[in-house]
């Protein structure tokens, strides 16, 4: 099986990949594009140290890491709808989705 | 060993290109195509993981709702996929050394400062039996309490999100 740093290291990349989308596209929806590779990063290295971690027989709860990850995708997919609704509220009221000329929110 | 070597490069060159592919492309509705790639990789990075619940949890959420989504979002902002503007922000070359910063600080923790490093060259422990029974069960007794707040999350967002893309006009006309 493959060693864990390369799990990890494919989330580094993910996750800066993810953080310069956000931070260089002038696009709203591609930097929420951007926010959300970086939570899936986040994802795979909880993913990553759950699968690599220690496994006792009888310990009382094996699926902790598990459970953080899918509490973590439900989060995320609540994150994704207000994001994505909120960039199609100021694109209804002043026609656009950059945010080099997102200066204001007021109504 | 040399197969699971090769499945994991081909995954792990298949979900970093989809995301380098979301970074670079110019149509919007391209890089939501090249995200959905990535949410794929990422899910058979989960199946090599042992992790089949969460796996096939990301395909059905990421690709099947959020990519879904985005493309909504994109269609309904902008009629085609080109905008009418750059693509980066005027202050992209510093974002792009942040970012670089980054992989850089994280790569050398994870090459070098590991604790578990050891451990990780070693063979991994026997796969983790995480059948999906075994979830439910646990969803229902050790982390009831969390699925219920999750349950409230996802309710608030989701009336949230309706409220926030409603149309002004029809609140206007209750009035």
């Amino acid at each position: 099986m493959t060693p864990l740093p390369y799990f990890l290291l494919v989330a580094a990349l993910i996750f800066s990949i993810g953080l310069a989308i956000a931070l260089t596209r002038r696009n709203a929806i591609l930097v929420l594009i951007g926010i959300e590779l970086m939570l899936n990063a986040a994802n795979l290295n909880l993913i990553a140290f759950w699968r690599f971690g220690p496994h006792p027989a009888n310990q009382a709860d094996p699926l902790t890491g598990l459970m953080f990850a899918i509490f973590s995708i439900a989060v995320a997919a609540a994150e994704a709808a207000v994001g994505l609704g909120l960039v199609i509220a100021y694109h209804r009221h002043s026609r656009t989705t950059d945010l080099d000329t997102m200066t204001r929110m007021k109504g | 060993m040399f197969a699971t070597g090769f499945i994991f490069a081909l995954t792990a060159t298949l979900t970093i290109a989809g995301a380098l592919a979301a970074a670079l492309l110019r149509n919007l509705v391209h890089c939501a195509l090249s995200l959905t790639v990535t949410f794929a990789g990422l899910a058979l990075l989960y199946l090599q993981l042992d992790a089949q619940f969460v796996g096939f949890v990301q395909i059905l959420v990421y690709i099947g709702a959020v990519a879904i989504l985005v493309v909504f979002a994109i269609l309904l902002t902008r009629g085609s996929g080109l905008p009418e503007y750059g693509s980066y922000g005027r202050h992209w070359l510093s974002g792009v050394v942040i970012a670089a910063a980054v992989f850089a600080l994280l790569s050398w923790a994870v090459t070098g400062k590991l604790p578990a490093a050891a451990l990780a060259q070693s063979a991994p422990p026997a796969p983790a039996l995480a059948p999906v029974e075994a979830i439910g069960a646990a969803l229902m007794s050790t982390y009831v309490l969390p699925l219920e707040i999750v349950a409230v999350l996802l309710t608030v967002a989701l009336i949230g999100a309706v409220i926030v893309a409603m149309p002004e006009a029809r609140k206007a006309a209750g009035e």
